[in-house]
């Protein structure tokens, strides 16, 4: 996958999860937290939809690391970047 | 067949913690006894009309954009866009007693500020008994501080009035318990009546379970109706299986039960002893439905719910005689802001009634009774309200024993044992239960508990502790 694929894949979950959300505005650099009232639930379905769509496993440690949106493409584009998408 | 869950009921909560299942890939099936979705909150269908069984109002109204609020959570929880829920909020409500009233609407300053000219000299002490409301954590799910709601608000409130008039509604619509409720429960119910307010969905009650039947079988869910379980195995103090009225053996990792715990316990075997510390619920009730040849508001019937007392004090305890008409709660459905009017106008009228009297009669005298209490409650409405009698075209009542009936909940207990278990866990390991009795009410909080408890006890197994925390 291409980084903005990988974005895409992130966009695609959280547009999932929040379904009211309008992502056209999200800015990549701050706290999805923050812009979107994104609590724990929320960050344990981003990893469980991670798991599901992608066969990866995000470790407890490693949570911190999907803060933002730019922080989520940083951790996850190299550990998807092998991997092909296909629609 | 092996399931990785299986859970007992279809009502609101069973529904919600099956969509979570099925989600995340859960291998999931739902077992019902009845032949309805539904449970307290269901429909039926008289004479080509559908009736609502349990749906006065949806309480927790947030409006969209609202994410924090026990609606917004359960919306991204089921992954549901606030539109698909066609919420249409209250016009005003009210709380009635002789001589005193206080209305209000889903802005919580209208209602402050009615206390403050109604009760001038108690709203230094509303605003204590809010700073405590604001402060509690009320959705913690340790189970071990008890604290008596009646102290907290005789603390900050001198007049029994005004307490009492904060009780009515809040008991009528989620307590459990005779006279006191705990002060947890005291919170989410204040909340969700007067600081998030009343919707209610266009199509009723079958629209929104049919959102829910169609999310959780689209994600693969599996559904029986006419399932009743018969009994829960366990030895050696773990779940081992569950037979079903027809005599079938099922399968599964893990059972959530929205029976009720005292129900859930009774279906185990070998039997639990535990189950003697329980207490079985007692608050039941009568409600009647009036359909009019008119709108409610062209007989004088302005007001989206009213909590009504005809005696200065309230009183919330199983009635000596089969129903008391004394207090009760009156629900116009047309007086919500619908965007069309609906083709009908219809008055409901609950009252606090005794399960055992109304269980005990032969069948004739059943009929007699339910038509001298409906007449008796209407009575007493006349007390505030104009006689809408001439305008009836339809009537038909429900009581505790038709709620035994249909949803098993014991002595027709709508909100379940005074004894809430807010971990879910249950003396057997694997099984839980979710629903009424582990102390989330109503429809939303059916709702949330069912996906708190899949979150906390299924999913949570593959994420860390702090889930299931709403
Ligand atoms: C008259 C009335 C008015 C109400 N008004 C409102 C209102 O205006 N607003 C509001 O928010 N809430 C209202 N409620 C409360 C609300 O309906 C309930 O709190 C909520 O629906 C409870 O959902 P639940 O999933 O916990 O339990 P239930 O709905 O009771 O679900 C339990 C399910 O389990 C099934 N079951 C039981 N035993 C077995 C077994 N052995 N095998 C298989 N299945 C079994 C039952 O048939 C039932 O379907 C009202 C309730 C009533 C009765």
């Amino acid at each position: 996958m291409t980084r903005d694929q990988v974005r895409q894949a992130i966009l695609n979950i959280i547009s999932d999860i929040a379904p009211d959300e309008d992502l056209g505005a999200i800015k990549d650099e701050e706290k999805l937290r923050d812009q979107f009232d994104l609590d724990s639930m929320d960050f344990l379905d981003i990893v469980m939809e991670l798991r599901k769509r992608f066969n990866l496993e995000v470790p407890e440690k490693d949570y911190q690391e999907l803060v933002s949106m730019a922080s989520s493409v940083e951790y996850l584009f190299p550990r998807l970047k092998d991997d092909e998408l296909v629609s | 067949m092996n399931y990785d869950v299986i859970i007992i009921g279809s009502g609101l909560s069973g529904l919600a913690a099956g969509i979570r299942l099925a989600m995340f890939e859960k291998k999931v099936l739902i077992v019902e006894k009845h032949v309805e979705v539904g449970g307290l909150n269901s429909f039926y269908t008289r004479k080509h009309r559908t009736f609502d069984v349990g749906l006065h109002a949806m309480t927790n109204y947030t409006p969209k954009g609202v994410r924090t609020s026990p609606l917004g959570k359960l919306l991204k929880q089921l992954r549901f866009k606030h539109e698909e829920f066609r919420l249409c909020p209250q016009e005003m409500s009210e709380i009635r007693f002789p001589d005193k009233s206080i209305r209000f609407t889903n802005e919580f300053e209208f209602m402050e500020q009615e206390i403050a000219e109604q009760f001038p000299s108690q709203i230094d002490g509303f605003q204590k008994l809010l700073t405590h409301i604001r402060e509690f954590n009320e959705l913690d799910l340790d189970d071990s501080q008890k604290i008596s709601s009646r102290e907290v608000l005789e603390s900050c409130l001198t007049d029994p009035v005004l307490i009492d008039m904060l009780y009515c509604p809040i008991m009528y619509y989620g307590n459990a318990a005779e006279g006191d409720m705990d002060f947890y429960q005291f919170v989410i119910m204040f909340k969700s009546l007067f600081m998030e307010g009343f919707a209610k969905p266009i199509g009723g009650m079958p629209y929104i379970l049919k959102l829910l039947v169609d999310k959780y079988q689209s994600l693969g869910g599996e559904l029986r109706m006419g399932a009743g379980v018969q009994s829960i195995a366990h030895k050696d103090g773990e779940l081992q299986s569950l037979q079903l009225e027809n005599g079938e053996t099922l399968v599964a990792d893990k059972v959530i039960s929205s029976a009720g715990i005292v129900e859930t316990l009774r279906l185990c075997r070998p039997k639990i002893v535990a189950e003697s510390d329980l207490e079985i619920g007692q608050m039941s009730f009568i409600e009647s439905i009036f359909v009019l040849d008119r709108m409610p508001k062209e007989v004088g019937y302005d007001k989206s719910i009213v909590f009504y007392s005809t005696e200065p004090r309230f009183k919330y305890r199983v009635p000596k005689g089969l129903t008391d008409v004394t207090s009760g709660v009156l629900c116009c459905p047309a007086n919500f802001q619908y965007p069309e009017a609906p083709p009908e106008g219809i008055i409901r009228v609950t009252n606090q009634a005794n399960f055992r009297l109304w269980d005990a009669m032969a069948r004739s005298d059943y009929r007699a009774a339910k038509k001298e209490y409906r007449e008796r409650g209407v009575n007493a409405l006349l007390t505030y309200f104009p006689d809408f009698s001439d305008h009836i075209i339809y009537i038909d009542s429900f009581t505790p024993k038709t709620i035994f009936k249909y949803t098993g909940h014991l002595n027709g207990a709508v909100y379940g044992s005074p004894t809430k278990i807010k971990s879910g866990r249950t003396p057997v390991k694997n099984l839980f239960i979710c629903g009424t009795d582990q102390g989330f009410l109503g429809i939303i909080g059916a709702t949330l508990s069912g996906i708190s408890m899949a979150n906390l006890h299924i999913l949570q197994a593959e994420a860390k502790s702090e889930y299931g925390r709403i």
